[in-house]
């Protein structure tokens, strides 16, 4: 089942769904690639908020989609970690590396958008 | 495809969607179990990683869940079993960082760490077994 990618302005933002698949998740790192290239966008936000699990492969995609996007010109952040997520993420001894993180879908667009400004500098 | 004998659930595993599959069967029955929410998760992604372990490695295999006790405590055992390839350095593939290049070989030490009890079992070309289970408390 693939994941929607909505378009607003230069932004990309994707609803992670709960029942995601491996293969959704690499199909998902495939479009995004797409999309950031034909819609010129500057920034990519990622709601996992309806996420109940983020084991070592979704942070390791997770991670892959923002390089991936980040080469093409466009900031990913990951917004709505829950709290058990977190806690689990960091017994698992995983980490998001540099890529940025944001409490909800404001202020990830709002840090998407101040980290390509940042970078355009 | 997902049968109950008695208390435990089994599930087949042999697709990466059967990895959701597992993962939701067993917080199912944890939450049932009484387990707090944050336990839910951990034992959801504990399963999550064997799971996959078995798409990756074995191709097929299953995963049983089920209510546990000990003494006074109550808790849920997970077993994992395939009659993959096996693991010629079982302590080897419990190391942080050891993978053989399919992973980022946190899968089984991670699994081993978000759970109370973690026992592997595995022998080249027979099959491997995990046995895991967590109490609440």
């Amino acid at each position: 089942m693939p994941v929607p990618i909505l378009k607003q302005g230069q932004m990309l933002i994707v609803s992670m769904q709960a029942s995601m698949s491996d293969l959704d998740l690499v199909q998902l790192k495939d479009d995004l690639a797409d999309r950031v290239g034909r819609f010129r966008s500057s920034g990519v936000v990622i709601d996992v908020s309806a996420l109940d699990v983020m084991d070592s492969f979704a942070t390791r995609t997770l991670r892959g989609i923002a390089h991936t996007t980040k080469l093409r010109g466009a900031e990913t952040v990951i917004v709505g970690i829950q709290p058990e997520v977190a806690f689990a993420m960091v017994q698992l001894g995983l980490t998001l590396d540099d890529v940025g993180t944001a409490l909800d879908l404001e202020e990830g667009l709002a840090l998407a958008t101040a980290r390509k400004a940042e970078a355009r500098l | 495809m997902t049968t109950a004998v008695a208390e435990q659930t089994r599930v087949l595993v042999e697709r990466d969607g059967d990895v959701v599959n597992a993962r939701q069967t067993g917080r199912e029955l944890a939450a049932s179990l009484g387990f707090r929410s944050t336990d839910l998760t951990l034992i959801a992604t504990a399963i999550s990683e064997v799971a996959r372990n078995i798409v990756l490695y074995a191709g097929r295999g299953e995963i049983a869940v089920s209510a546990a006790h000990n003494g006074a405590r109550r808790g849920i055992r997970i077993v994992a079993h395939d009659d993959g390839p096996g693991i010629p350095d079982v302590e080897l593939a419990m190391r942080d960082g050891y993978s053989t290049g399919k992973s980022l070989g946190l899968g089984l030490s991670g699994a081993r760490r978000l759970m109370d009890d973690f026992e592997i079992v595995s022998e080249v070309g027979v099959g491997t077994t995990i046995t895991m289970s967590k109490w609440t408390r």
